[in-house]
C-alpha cells in the first residue's frame, strides 16, 4: 500500500473518530476512554510482526516485551471496560418505589 | 517459519480481514453512545481485536513462536489478573497504566523496526518510525508518572524543578535535532543506533518532566491526552509497517482522545496548554493558610437526618471523597430511606466529578443507582433554588461559589454545581481542608451550610439509620 493511500485512510479515520465520539454522553466518558485505550493495544500486531524477524537475544527480548505490553493493553483494557459497563446494564428491577405515594 | 501461514502481508484477504476488524471497532464505539448498548459495543470491539490478532498470527513470515506465545501468555495473564483485582475507584490509574504499556509497546516496535531498516529506507517509513519512537516513549513514561501520582506512590502535588520550561524546551530541540540527523543520514543508518537510543531516552525524560509538575486534579486530562498520543503513535507504527489495521485503529483513538481531552479541559474551564505548562494546584494554598479559622456551622448525623427526612427534594452532589471512602452503597441506602418517605432524590454530577468524566457515574451505577437519577450539571443547576437540601459528599472545588463570585480566584470561571443556591446545604467531609485546587471553599462558611465532619461512608450509613428511626 503506498504512502498516499495510507494518508487518505488516516484522514478519513480521523474524521470518523471525531464523528463517533462526539455523540457519547459524559456518563460514559470513563468507559469510553478505557475502550479506546484497549483499541490502541492493536500495536501488539506490530509486536507480532517484528518478533517474526527478530534476530539475536536483544531483538527477541524487545519483541517479547512489546507483545506482552500489547497483550496487557488489549486484554486488560477490554476486560476493565466490560466490568465498568456491566454496572450500567444489570438493572432489571422496576423502580416504582421512587414515585411519590 | 509460520506453519499456519495462509495469508500474505498486505494481500487482499489480509486487508479485507483487517477491514472487518476495524469496522467492528467503529461499530463498537458507535454502540458506546448509550449505556444500554455500550457493553455489547465493547464486546463487538473486542471481537474486532480478536480477528485482527488471529489474522496477524496467520501471516506469512512470522516466526520466533516461543517469543510470540510467551509474550501473549504473560501479557494476557497480567491483564486478566489486574483487571479483575482493580477497584472501581482505581479505574483512572488503571487506564493510565494500560495506556503506558501501549506506548511502551509502540516505542519498542519502533526500535526493532529501526534495527531492521534496510539501507536507503524511504522517508515515508523512517519518519513514522521516529515519530512512533518519540511519542511512544513519552507516553510510556508520562503514563507511568500519572499512574504513580494517582496511586499515591509519589506526591500528587506538582513537583517543580527550577528552569523546568527551559529544560523541556532543550530536550524537545534535542529530540528534533536527533530526528533530523537520522533522517538526513537515511542512506546508511548502521552506525546510528546509539543516537536512536538517545532519542528514546530523551523522549522518556521529556515524558517524566512534562507530567511530574502537573497536579493530581489535572491528571485525567493528561491521561486522556496521552491516550490520544499513544493512538497516534500506533497509527505511525502502522505507516511504518504498512498495516492498515494499525493506521485506522490508532487514528480512531487519536481523534477520539483529542475530543475527550478538549471536553475535559472545557469542563474545568482551562486550556490544554495551560494544564500542561502552568503547574496549577501547586501554588501554596494562599487562601487556605492565611485566614484564621472562619466561622462555620457543624452538625451531627441526627440533625442531618431530620433536615433530610422533612425535605421535599434532595440533591446529592458526590465527589472523589465519596469514591475514596467507598461510600456509594451507603449513600444509595440513605437515598432509599429518603425515597421511602416520599422525598425526591437526585444526583448532580459535575463533568469532572471523581477523577475522570463519567467516573462518578460508574461508581454510582455500581451501587445500583438508576442512571436516570444522575443529572448533569447544566440540567440540575436551574433546579437548585427549588431544592430543599443539597448534600455535598466528598466534593469540594466543584461546589466552590468562588468560581462564580470571585474573579481573582484560581478557579474563577470554572463551571460549578450551584449548591449554595439550594435552601440548605449539608457538606459531609472529614475537615475544612482545601481540595485539589488548593484553595479554600467559601461554601463551607455560608449561612445555610452545615458541615458534618466525618468519613463519607460512616456518615451516610448513620444518617440512613437515623432516618429509619424517625
Amino acid at each position: 500500500m503506498d504512502f498516499v493511500t495510507e494518508l487518505v485512510i488516516f484522514v478519513l479515520a480521523a474524521f470518523v473518530g471525531f464523528a463517533v465520539i462526539s455523540k457519547v454522553p459524559t456518563t460514559l466518558h470513563t468507559p469510553l476512554m478505557s475502550q479506546t485505550n484497549a483499541i490502541h493495544g492493536i500495536v501488539m500486531l506490530g509486536g507480532l510482526i517484528v518478533a517474526g524477524v527478530a534476530d539475536g537475544f536483544l531483538e527477541q527480548l524487545i519483541g517479547f516485551i512489546a507483545i506482552a505490553f500489547g497483550a496487557i493493553n488489549i486484554v486488560g483494557g477490554f476486560m476493565v471496560t466490560d466490568r465498568m459497563l456491566g454496572m450500567f446494564v444489570r438493572k432489571p428491577k422496576p423502580d416504582a418505589e421512587a414515585e411519590k405515594p | 517459519m509460520n506453519v499456519l501461514a495462509v495469508l500474505e502481508p498486505g494481500g487482499d484477504a489480509t486487508v479485507l480481514l483487517y477491514t472487518l476488524s476495524f469496522s467492528l471497532f467503529i461499530y463498537g464505539l458507535m454502540q458506546g453512545t448509550h449505556p444500554r448498548t455500550a457493553k455489547n459495543g465493547n464486546l463487538i470491539a473486542a471481537g474486532g481485536m480478536a480477528i485482527a490478532v488471529i489474522t496477524t498470527l496467520l501471516l506469512d513470515g512470522l516466526g520466533n513462536w516461543g517469543v510470540i506465545i510467551g509474550g501473549l501468555a504473560v501479557g494476557s495473564a497480567v491483564g486478566v489478573i489486574a483487571s479483575l483485582r482493580v477497584q472501581m475507584t482505581e479505574m483512572p490509574q488503571m487506564v493510565a497504566l494500560y495506556n503506558g504499556v501501549g506506548g511502551g509497546a509502540v516505542a519498542l516496535i519502533a526500535w526493532s523496526e529501526f534495527r531492521h531498516a534496510p539501507p536507503d529506507v524511504p522517508l515515508d517509513e523512517l519518519i513514522p518510525v521516529l515519530f512512533a519512537a518519540v511519542i511512544g516513549s513519552v507516553s510510556f513514561w508520562g503514563s507511568n508518572i500519572a499512574f504513580a501520582k494517582l496511586q499515591d506512590l509519589i506526591s500528587t502535588r506538582p513537583l517543580a524543578i527550577p528552569g523546568q520550561q527551559v529544560i523541556n524546551a532543550l530536550l524537545l530541540v534535542g529530540i528534533l535535532v536527533a530526528c533530523i540527523v537520522l533522517v538526513s543520514n537515511n542512506g546508511d543508518l548502521s552506525g546510528y543506533e546509539g543516537l536512536f537510543i538517545a532519542l528514546l531516552v530523551g523522549a522518556a525524560l521529556l515524558g517524566n518532566l512534562v507530567v511530574l509538575p502537573i497536579g493530581g486534579a489535572d491528571m485525567p486530562v493528561v491521561i486522556s491526552l496521552l491516550n490520544a498520543a499513544t493512538g497516534l503513535s500506533a497509527a505511525a507504527a502502522g505507516f511504518a509497517l504498512d498495516n492498515v489495521a494499525l493506521i485506522v485503529a490508532g487514528t480512531l483513538v487519536g481523534s477520539s482522545g483529542t475530543i475527550l481531552t478538549m471536553e475535559m479541559a472545557t469542563a474545568m474551564n482551562r486550556s490544554v496548554p495551560n494544564i500542561l505548562f502552568s503547574g496549577f494546584g501547586g501554588a501554596p494554598a494562599a487562601g487556605a493558610g492565611s485566614g484564621e479559622e472562619r466561622p462555620h456551622t457543624s452538625i451531627g448525623a441526627q440533625d442531618a437526618a431530620i433536615k433530610l427526612a422533612y425535605a421535599d427534594s434532595v440533591v446529592i452532589v458526590p465527589g472523589y471523597g465519596l469514591a475514596v471512602a467507598q461510600a456509594q452503597h451507603a449513600v444509595k441506602e440513605m437515598a432509599n430511606e429518603l425515597e421511602k418517605r416520599g422525598v425526591e432524590v437526585n444526583y448532580a454530577i459535575h463533568p469532572v466529578a471523581g477523577r475522570m468524566p463519567g467516573h462518578m457515574n460508574v461508581l454510582l451505577a455500581e451501587a445500583d443507582v438508576p442512571y436516570e437519577k444522575l443529572r448533569e450539571m447544566d440540567d440540575i443547576n436551574p433546579e437548585m433554588p427549588r431544592t430543599s437540601v443539597a448534600v455535598v459528599i466528598g466534593a469540594n472545588d466543584v461546589t466552590n461559589p468562588a468560581a462564580k463570585n470571585d474573579p481573582d480566584s484560581p478557579i474563577a470561571g470554572m463551571p460549578i454545581i450551584e449548591v449554595s443556591e439550594a435552601q440548605q446545604v449539608i457538606v459531609i467531609k472529614r475537615s475544612l481542608s482545601p481540595g485539589f485546587a488548593g484553595i479554600d471553599n467559601d461554601l463551607f462558611y455560608e449561612e445555610n451550610t452545615s458541615m458534618l465532619f466525618d468519613d463519607a461512608k460512616k456518615a451516610a450509613s448513620e444518617i440512613a439509620a437515623e432516618i429509619e428511626k424517625l
